[in-house]
């Protein structure tokens, strides 16, 4: 990272998030919805991205940090008939309780391993929600009501199906993210993460214990992607096994990769751009996804750091 | 009492004893040169010291304490510094990240006070890189490289600062100016170096050891060494002859 002033960086972070603030009042409606979606999972492409950019640590078992704050938040008002926030906190605290696990177990491998063991995690514990069915609803999921998601402060009460609710939610929890990463990666902690990724043998001769600062790594990376799933399922009203499937592992390394690894608003960039071209693309043919193979082969062949990776090679130097 | 002190210390790698039994005792405050024939074990001893690899037996004390099992970052965190052979700095950082990173460690541990970038900007000052600061590693030239990798283990705040081959691939001009560093160094801090270029090792080093097949083969002062018969032999011989 060159030296950039804090006051340019932290000004073109915030100038983001009062677009998207602006966004509301300007998108469709559809627009609109489809934004306040695209936000709570780019705060699941940015936890993957602490992780994978960051200390170059791949995981192919996200999807497990994702559903744990889905069903920690999703079953607890279901079943317990908690409010919104406990809810919330419970999902966050099941993926930081799941990462430690996870985290201890994986990390005693690297590379390849670590991409296998963190998959098999996930797959375990997708086929235990499919097992406990009578419980997490299986491959049916469960729809959460409408009154369930309704947040009471005092005498004012947020619905959170109202479309602006919902979206200015999503922006918030956005919002608190980046702003948490970029804090993290531009402090003392996310140097010795980005050391690690460099070079761990040197970044432990320098006095650094690696493997706690992964734990840690790994910890704050499923903490903020059971964020992003405790969201949804408040947001949205709906969780699934599918949440849980490979395919929720392997769409935030897509992201990521898309918008560019180790940058702090490629998640956003490549969430964004992944959503649209499926989205546009699917109105014209039931090929879509053809289309959208077509576009990826191009983005890499052109912008193999990703959009946002490669920005800063050519001429943003100064990116975090 | 010695800084540092092993005890019938081995390495075998298979069937290859790479360290043999070495008993070794460093004094504070001394630059001490080790030399001998490539293969003769050198860097698996300092290897042995700073952790990076496990003893097969033997002991190692540093300043008292047993550290023959301590992990490597610990041994660091001690005081154990050391600085690679073949230059490992962070490529892709710049110089200024990459005497971050041992600064903020020592500010963590308490041993040193105050900003990371006081700190910073005065390790690159005393190797002569504060210009260099913003300079992606990658991008210096290699007498720069290995100068920003003294930069990091003198920011380390060693009390034992462990230098392999240091001058390897430095033009003589380079060479001059390291010289005066490790001086500069060891007011502070006990110097272990292995070092190939005999000029360097004859004015620089308090106390010469000579390994040769894993064993140390001679120890004593640069005159003492240079006029042992067995060392010619086994080492000196070759270059001189």
């Amino acid at each position: 990272m060159k030296d950039a002033s804090p006051a340019k960086t932290y000004a073109l972070h915030l100038g983001v998030i009062a677009l998207l603030f602006a966004l509301n009042f300007v998108l469709p409606d559809y627009h609109q919805g489809l934004f306040a979606r695209i936000m709570a999972l780019a705060v699941f492409a940015m936890g993957y991205n602490l992780l994978f950019g960051y200390v170059g640590l791949l995981s192919l078992g996200h999807a497990m940090f994702f559903s744990a704050g889905l069903y920690g938040a999703g079953l607890t008002v279901y079943h317990l008939g908690w409010g919104v926030p406990e809810a919330f906190v419970a999902g966050v605290a099941c993926g930081a309780l799941f990462a430690l696990a996870i985290g201890l177990l994986a990390l005693r491998t690297s590379g390849v391993a670590f991409m296998i063991v963190t998959m098999m995690f996930a797959q375990v514990f997708y086929l235990l929600i499919l097992y406990f069915a009578a419980w997490t609803g299986g491959d049916q999921g469960l729809v959460i009501q409408q009154s369930s998601r309704i947040i009471t402060i005092g005498g004012a009460s947020l619905d959170l199906t109202n479309p602006t609710v919902r979206y200015m939610s999503a922006l918030a929890l956005f919002s608190v993210v980046l702003l948490i990463t970029l804090a993290v990666v531009r402090s003392r902690f996310g140097r010795v993460l980005v050391a690690i990724r460099e070079n761990e043998e040197r970044t432990k001769m320098l006095g650094y214990d690696t493997v706690a600062n992964k734990l840690a790594a790994v910890i704050a990376s499923g903490a903020i992607c059971a964020a992003s799933g405790a969201a949804y399922a408040l947001l949205f009203g709906y969780i699934g096994s599918s949440f849980a499937s490979v395919q929720y592992s392997i769409l935030p390394l897509l992201w990521v990769l898309l918008g560019g690894a180790a940058t702090i608003l490629g998640p956003l960039i490549g969430t964004l751009f992944m959503y649209y071209v499926t989205d546009i693309t699917s109105g014209f043919t039931s090929a879509y996804l053809l289309i959208v193979g077509v576009a990826l082969i191009l983005l890499v062949l052109f912008f193999p750091k990703g959009v946002l990776g490669s920005v800063r090679q050519r001429w943003l130097g100064w990116l975090p | 009492m010695p800084l540092l002190t092993t005890k019938d210390l081995s390495r075998r790698f298979g069937g290859l004893r790479a360290v043999d039994g070495v008993d070794f005792a460093l004094m504070p405050g001394e630059i001490r040169a080790i030399i001998g024939p490539n293969g003769a074990g050198k860097t698996t001893f300092v290897s042995l010291l700073s952790g990076r690899i496990q003893p097969s037996s033997g002991m190692i004390v540093f300043d008292g304490a047993d550290i023959t099992t301590m992990p490597a970052y610990k041994r660091v965190r001690l005081g154990v510094a050391y600085t690679f052979q073949i230059t490992s700095v962070f490529a892709n950082l710049t110089a200024y990240d990459n005497v971050a990173l041992p600064v903020q460690r020592t500010l963590t541990d308490g041993r040193s006070k105050g900003q990371v970038r006081s700190g910073v900007m005065a390790a690159l000052e005393r190797t002569g890189l504060a210009d260099r600061a913003g300079t992606p590693a990658g991008q210096l030239s290699y007498g720069h490289q290995r100068l920003l990798e003294v930069a990091m283990g003198l920011a380390l705040r060693p009390r034992l600062l462990i230098l392999d081959e240091p001058t390897q691939g430095l033009a003589d001009s380079e060479i001059d100016n390291f010289v005066l560093l490790v001086r500069e160094i060891a007011k502070h801090a006990t110097v272990l170096l292995i070092e190939h270029n005999m000029p360097v090792v004859m004015q620089l080093a308090d106390r010469i050891t000579v390994f040769n097949s894993g064993k140390i083969l001679a120890e004593g002062t640069p005159e003492q060494i240079r006029t042992n018969a067995e060392v010619q032999d086994a080492y000196l011989g070759a270059t001189h002859g």
